[in-house]
């Protein structure tokens, strides 16, 4: 059950064969990322405007797939999921004002810090912008770091998940998670349309076949051959 | 098959596809994925050319270049990758070219300043929530951090909370 590449210890060789898979992990994140539309600042900030839920759809998608897989891998043991789990540990306080903040950078800039990257390598000139803006945001934390005293550690529950806080068995939260899930892809599905009905403003719309104006306005002929059926 | 710059995966296809990259690491290095914690080395890095002396006076700083150069993690060379992926999806699908996103009406000078601004935020908040969307919420969701999940609604809280000030530059 030990890790092929444990990233806090490689070593030598066996680090420079390891930094080639952390690469190949990357692409494979980067490459998904860009294919869900994450490179596109328009669409990713659309999560806010509830035009565009497609951040809650791959997002909770995603943490559902890894979540049942890290489960069932624990359960047939080939994964130490304790292990992975003791790299999570939370600081509540810290966390909590931190999501807010990032929040707030994120519809701001229109990307999240790994989407700038996406959005950058696809020649986003704001994706670019995002990303220099992250760098001396990170650095400034370090300057400022002491002064915010005790609070970056505060509300430290060390390692603690949410099957261990509600005292209930990992599979019971993880179907709950999944049903939670499901519920919010519903009605994120109604949100859109709503929306998308009223359109108010075409540009606000998700493009879908009631946008012909727009469409065509935008992309034409590649609007016309996206939309061919088949 | 749709194809075309404005074609993009099924959410539900592309969020497996995720879930399975994830997953993936979890075996592999015992680690989730991450994003934020790179643009923070590198931007350490480029501190480090400039200013060496003023970044071995910073106790955070110092510490992060003590044993090796800030460049060489594991995380900065997941994120090299996620720039070639990122290229990758983008070339192969059309969607690879320069140009600043925003509305048709907002100015390209405005959009930059606020896409600096929302990173410098970000930049800030992941170093203070150990992760970010991707190194916590994403990663650590899936693990059922505690901490993870109370980021990841906090960060809707907060889009969801400015949204309203910064609509203009999509219109």
């Amino acid at each position: 059950m030990s890790f092929p590449f444990p990233f806090w210890s490689l070593g030598g060789e066996h680090r420079t064969l390891g930094l080639a898979v952390a690469v190949l992990f990357g692409i494979g994140f980067g490459f998904v990322l860009e294919r869900a539309g994450f490179g596109r600042a328009r669409k990713l900030a659309g999560q806010f405007y509830g035009r565009d839920m497609t951040v809650l759809k791959v997002m909770f998608t995603g943490i559902a797939t890894a979540m049942l897989g890290a489960l069932i891998l624990s359960g047939a043991g080939l994964l130490d999921l304790a292990a992975v789990q003791l790299r999570y540990p939370t600081y509540l306080w810290p966390m909590v004002v931190g999501g807010l903040v990032l929040g707030v950078g994120f519809v701001v800039s229109g990307y999240c810090p790994g989407t700038s990257v996406v959005a950058t390598a696809s020649g986003k000139l704001d994706g670019l912008a995002t990303v220099a803006g992250t760098m001396v945001g990170a650095v400034a934390y370090s300057e400022l770091e002491p002064a915010l005293g005790a609070f970056p550690d505060s509300g430290k529950l060390g390692v603690l998940t949410l099957p261990q806080w509600l005292g209930l068995p990992a599979p019971v939260v993880a179907a709950a998670v999944v049903a939670v899930a499901a519920c919010a892809f519903l009605a994120a599905g109604r949100i859109e349309r709503l929306l998308a009905a009223r359109g108010q403003d075409p540009a606000d719309a998700p493009p879908g076949p009631q946008d012909r104006r727009y469409r065509s306005s935008q992309s034409g002929g590649v609007a016309a051959v996206s939309r061919s059926p088949g | 098959m749709r194809r075309g710059p404005d074609t993009f995966w099924n959410p539900y296809l592309a969020g497996i596809a995720l879930g399975l990259v994830l997953l993936a690491t979890y075996l592999v290095m015992g680690h989730g994925l991450g994003a934020s914690a790179a643009s923070y080395r590198l931007g350490v890095a480029a501190l480090e050319t400039v200013a060496p002396a003023h970044v071995h006076g910073v106790p955070a700083l110092a510490a992060l270049v003590r044993d090796r150069p800030p460049l060489d993690n594991w995380l900065v060379f997941e994120v090299l990758g996620v720039v070639v992926g990122g290229a990758l999806g983008a070339w192969t699908s059309g969607r690879l070219g320069g140009e600043v996103a925003r509305g048709p009406t907002f100015g390209a000078g405005r959009r930059l300043a606020l896409a600096v601004s929302g990173g410098v935020l970000m930049g800030f908040a992941a170093r203070l929530a150990r992760g970010c969307t991707s190194g916590q919420a994403l990663s650590g969701g899936a693990l059922l951090s505690v901490g993870s999940w109370a980021f990841m609604l906090s960060v809707f809280a907060g889009g969801y909370a400015a949204a309203y000030f910064v609509r203009r530059q999509w219109r």
